[in-house]
């Protein structure tokens, strides 16, 4: 079948992790939003190497899937961090680097 | 083909509802549902080595971890509804719009060739196949994710370990503490009462009943009555006046009903508490 409904859906995935970052005060949900822009690419990676017959894109998944394991240690262990100090989640309050 | 056109509005609806959802943890299961969907996709598209993956590494392993730091993040992970900057949700929304359209429109028009399909390319095999590339090719990404395997781990340790500042109280100090408490400010040396004795419910949220039928607040865990999801105490004592006055043959069940109701609402809402 066609791989144009795939990248169409991967595409719309990743607007709606999009909005999702940008609207969403809490940050283990900014997270989780950015996780889903990362599988919507996932997705249009394999659909694509369906498309051109070769296996690199299913090589770029899988290593944009061991970059995003890492990626959720490090930011759930920093949100920890912040919630011990802060007692809160929110992306809000952790704004002092600014001043 | 049937495979995609009924998954692909489930996955739509779950990554919207990821927006709408005002608790973290329907946020993660919805999140997960779209994960599991993309699974069964990649299946479908001659992947079963990411198929596999996808569910192990990503629903597996990775939600799991989101659900864990929810679980320790706690009761305080609900959003806030306030804006920090005006107008930001509303640009934010617009600006997500145009990039989806501009995204679905110029991907609509775009004419990618009949598709090649990866038969010759799995022919001996994906999970072969992919390792002949893996340890080939890209051989050098591989061994530099290694490192960046270790330097996540050992981040993480870093970041998750606390310094103890001051030395760890034990037995024998906290023996020394309460005997201390009890001359100075009289309080009772034993150990606290137990939830639920002499109560209708041997619960961890039901308080003890003292002898005189009041409840005993001591005997409720502190993190329980702080987050007022015990059941109250005039609902049990409203119980033990219904048991007296059916006792004495005056019949009174309306006020008792409705205090048992109110006990039950409380309940039900601290487990909407604990959802978030």
């Amino acid at each position: 079948m066609d791989t144009t409904p795939y990248v169409v859906l991967s595409a719309i995935l990743f607007t709606i992790g999009t909005v999702g970052v940008l609207t969403r005060r809490n940050a283990i949900v900014v997270f989780m939003c950015v996780e889903l822009m990362l599988n919507a690419c996932n997705l249009a990676l394999v659909a694509f190497a369906r498309q051109h017959g070769n296996l690199d894109g299913q090589i770029a998944a899988f290593f944009v899937m061991v970059v995003a394991a890492a990626e959720v240690v490090v930011g759930l262990a920093i949100i920890m961090t912040i919630f011990r100090t802060r007692r809160s989640a929110s992306v809000d309050d952790a704004s002092l680097l600014k001043y | 083909m049937t495979a995609f056109w009924i998954l692909a509005p489930v996955m739509v609806l779950a990554a919207l509802g990821i927006l709408f959802v005002r608790k973290a943890v329907h946020a993660a299961l919805l999140l997960a549902v779209v994960m599991i969907s993309l699974a069964v996709l990649y299946a479908a598209l001659d992947a079963p080595f990411l198929f596999a993956v996808q569910i192990i590494v990503y629903t597996g392993a990775i939600l799991m971890l989101f659900l864990f730091v929810l679980m320790l993040v706690g009761v305080d992970a609900s959003d806030s509804v306030v804006e920090t900057i005006r107008g930001q949700r509303v640009l934010a929304v617009a600006g997500g719009l145009v990039l989806g359209v501009l995204l679905v429109l110029g991907l609509s028009q775009l004419t990618l060739g009949t598709v090649v399909g990866l038969d010759e390319a799995n022919s001996g095999g994906n999970i072969e196949a992919l390792a002949n590339i893996l340890f080939s090719r890209y051989v050098f990404a591989f061994e530099t994710t290694s490192a960046l395997l270790i330097t996540a781990a050992v981040g993480a340790m870093v970041l998750a370990h606390r310094e103890r500042l001051t030395p760890k109280a034990g037995q024998a100090e906290r023996a020394a503490q309460r005997v201390r408490d009890f001359s100075e400010k009289g309080t009772h040396l034993g150990p606290l009462p137990s939830p639920g004795v002499y109560a209708r419910h041997n619960a961890v949220d039901t308080p003890a009943l003292l002898p005189d039928g009041t409840p005993a607040p001591d005997s409720v865990s502190r993190v329980l009555s702080s987050r007022g999801t015990v059941r109250s105490a005039p609902a049990l004592a409203d119980d033990i006046e219904q048991v007296r006055r059916s006792i004495d043959g005056v019949p009174g069940g309306a006020s008792g009903e409705q205090a048992t109701a109110t006990g039950h609402n409380t309940e039900q809402h601290s487990l909407e508490e604990e959802g978030r």
